[in-house]
């Protein structure tokens, strides 16, 4: 299976910024007025995820937990055979261990994972997420910089950049819980992503070498050819890419399903920027370079 | 022939040496509290007293101390960490009684002397004459004696006491105390000290001797710990998890191997004897390395397996394409070959650099899941991208691989040059 004939990928690209664009102003929306649901690893607090052999009620549970009588209510998700606890303040060992004697009692082959994280740590970890993403951005700049020119630097910056809010937008929007392991995604889609728009962006280099592009329309059909040719590659890549997260989410451990949650809706961003936002995002830049040649054509 | 006997003897071998050592290997894979049940518990250490110094001596100390508490309290390879200028990681597996560990370890290591009491058997001390406040901080050292021995001394704040007790314990035996711990054979008490300092000796080595020094600083300078951060997964559950996680990439790596053997033929069955390979590799590494497998330890491995399957499909998409132009099949390799190679190193420093971040700012699991990347991304181009090219060229070269066909081509699209 192959395209035989070439598709004009910088034209349906335009239709593509807008659902972008789109996206991005109602992810920002939403990051404004409801921010991110952060789990335990963002702010203090402690997180109780039992393991049960049966399926509970609310009605079951909550004696165990009245029982316990810690603080505050929590927030209670009971799932099939599980249940998650949620504290806003952290407990401590005599509580935890009085929860967990409660619970047992009610099923003893219960089994605990419990996370407790205090205020200071939980905004070290945030802030180490930022500088984290932000020195990646700088790391590949330069890298993209001196292997090919800033305007492949910039346009895949700003793929990376879409790919990486569009995950935390549509955390966002679905109120998902954004974890430690959320963080580790997001970064690791910057990663994918970048390493899928260079591939594309060598093959614009490399067709670049042949023959002079002397107006915008070659350089448009360049930037075309050089994406269909890639295309097989983009399109099976990001399918075993996928594959291989869609199979962590499916049937994965519970503690990295927002993992491999985030993974699999990065990734098919990741293909879609690549083609539709980075590319035609260089052609864009490079047109402008072009302009005074072609207005002084003595020059040329 | 010579070509494609070094082929079958390279894949022969090594198809076996996997075979044999692979579930040796697995058993020996270290796994992450995540994976077996345990607790892990990040502590904040500051000087007991307000304006006490923290050093990284005494960090180091007090980390060394939690290591050795663990121990007596009978659990299995604690793993006790420093962390930064002011954090101690621990990391215990197998935990019954978690409330008491926890307990244990917040106590600060309490120094004592203490005597036989009335009535205490042979051996036994159960009179405490003097605890950690009484002794000048960090003042034990190590000195030599008249015979040139090493032997540990220590002040006392008052002087006068200690001149008391040594007055009535004189010819008597004096224990020193860490915790519930006799230090070293209990001492006698040769003469009346009057200016506050305790000599210890006892035929220890200098290394002895300073280790003793040590641990008494520590004792009567603690570290006060307060946990940040802690994470206590039950062994089911992290069993489960396991099991899981396991099944679910066993499931996506088949499915990969079946998409490339059907897309690329020959060359997909190439490419996915390089992606086991890469994973035995991988598997080896951490075994050499002694890496702790975490959950997302798991995840970095699977996607990685996901994410080397790039390289392979950039090299026979290149190689395909070549071969539509027109060229020869040797010659289509070797372009497909020479141009995939940069594309991919290209690509594989980026993800790197996003790494080498991650690695570089987080912590813990993030910095595990960070490191895995690192080495797979490494492995995957020895595997994917030298391995499997020559893989390829011996096939070529050795005339196994001379139709289109077998990469997957038709014939009707080869155009004419």
């Amino acid at each position: 299976m192959r395209f035989k004939k070439e598709l004009d990928f910088v034209h349906l690209s335009k239709f593509f910024y807008i659902f972008s664009i789109a996206l991005t102003v109602a992810g920002l929306v939403f990051l404004a007025t409801f921010g991110l649901n952060y789990s335990v690893d963002f702010k203090a607090g402690s997180n109780v995820d039992v393991s049960l052999s049966k399926s509970i009620t609310l009605a079951q549970l909550q004696p165990a937990l009245d029982e316990a009588g810690i603080g505050h209510d929590p927030t209670i998700t009971i799932g099939d055979k599980r249940v998650n606890i949620r504290y806003d303040e952290e407990l401590d060992d005599t509580q935890s261990e009085t929860l967990k004697a409660a619970i047992t009692k009610i099923d003893d082959k219960a089994s605990f994972e419990v996370n407790t994280v205090d205020t200071e740590m939980a905004k070290e970890l945030a802030r180490n997420a930022i500088y984290s993403v932000l020195l990646s951005s700088i790391g590949i700049i330069i890298y993209v910089s001196i292997r090919f020119e800033w305007r492949f630097a910039l346009a895949s910056i700003v793929a990376l950049l879409h790919d990486a809010f569009m995950v935390v937008a549509i955390f966002s929007i679905f109120r998902l819980e954004v974890d430690l392991t959320f963080i580790v995604a997001v970064l690791t889609i910057i990663g994918y992503s970048i390493n899928d728009t260079i591939v594309i962006f060598d093959r614009i280099r490399e067709n670049l070498r042949f023959g002079k592009q002397k107006s915008y329309e070659d350089l448009k059909s360049l930037v075309n050819k050089s994406v269909s040719q890639t295309l097989m590659r983009s399109l099976y890549t990001a399918f075993t890419v996928f594959i291989a997260a869609f199979f962590l989410l499916i049937m994965g451990g519970e503690s990295i399903k927002m993992f491999s949650l985030a993974m699999v809706i990065g990734l098919l961003f990741g293909a879609y920027s690549s083609i539709f936002i980075a590319s035609p995002l260089w052609l864009l830049l490079k047109k402008r370079q072009k302009t005074p040649v072609k207005s002084n054509p003595a020059k040329a | 022939m010579k070509r494609m006997l070094s082929f079958i003897i390279t894949v022969v071998v090594l198809t076996g040496v996997m075979g044999l050592t692979t579930p040796g290997l697995l058993d020996k894979v270290r796994l992450g509290l995540d994976l077996k049940g345990g607790f892990e518990i990040l502590y904040h250490a500051e000087p007991m007293d307000t304006g006490g110094t923290l050093t990284r001596a005494s960090l180091q100390k007090t980390a060394e101390s939690l290591e050795k508490r663990a121990n007596a309290l009978g659990t299995s390879e604690p793993e006790v960490t420093t962390e930064g200028t002011d954090r101690i990681r621990l990391k215990i597996a197998g935990v019954t009684d978690e409330a008491e560990v926890r307990k244990k370890m917040k106590e600060p290591a309490v120094l004592t002397f203490r005597s036989a009491a009335d009535g205490d058997a042979a051996g036994v001390f159960s009179k405490i004459e003097l605890v950690g406040s009484d002794f000048v901080e960090g003042a034990a050292e190590v000195q030599r004696d008249n015979l040139n021995r090493p032997e540990i001394s220590i002040s006392i704040k008052d002087k006068a006491k200690f001149a008391e007790i040594t007055e009535r314990l004189l010819g008597k035996q004096l224990a020193i105390y860490l915790d519930e711990t006799l230090l070293s054979d209990p001492p006698y008490v040769r003469a009346v000290l009057t200016d506050g300092k305790a000599s210890i000796s006892g035929g220890y080595t200098l290394d002895e001797a300073r280790e003793i020094a040590d641990t008494i600083n520590l004792g009567a300078l603690p570290l006060k710990l307060t946990e940040k951060y802690s994470q206590s997964v039950g062994a089911t559950l992290g069993k489960q998890s396991l099991d899981q996680t396991v099944r679910a990439g066993i499931v996506g790596s088949l499915i990969i191997l079946i998409f490339m053997m059907f897309m690329y033929r020959l060359p997909g069955v190439l490419a996915s004897f390089a992606l086991i390979l890469h994973t035995w590799l991988l598997i080896l590494v951490f075994v050499i390395a002694d890496f702790t497998l975490t959950l997302p330890g798991i995840a970095a491995f699977i996607l990685g397996i996901g994410m080397a399957v790039d390289a392979n499909i950039i090299t026979n998409e290149r190689i395909r394409e070549e071969m539509r132009s027109g060229k020869s099949i040797l010659s289509s390799v070797k372009a497909g070959n020479k141009t995939s190679f940069r594309t991919v190193m290209d690509a594989n420093v980026t993800t790197i650099i996003v790494a080498a971040v991650m690695f570089a700012f987080g912590t813990g699991a993030v910095k595990g899941f960070a490191l895995i990347l690192i080495v797979e991304i490494v492995l995957s181009i020895v595997t994917n991208l030298y391995f499997a090219h020559w893989m390829l060229t011996v096939l070529v070269k050795a005339g196994a691989l001379k139709k289109p066909k077998q990469f997957g081509v038709k014939e009707s699209d080869i155009s004419a040059l």
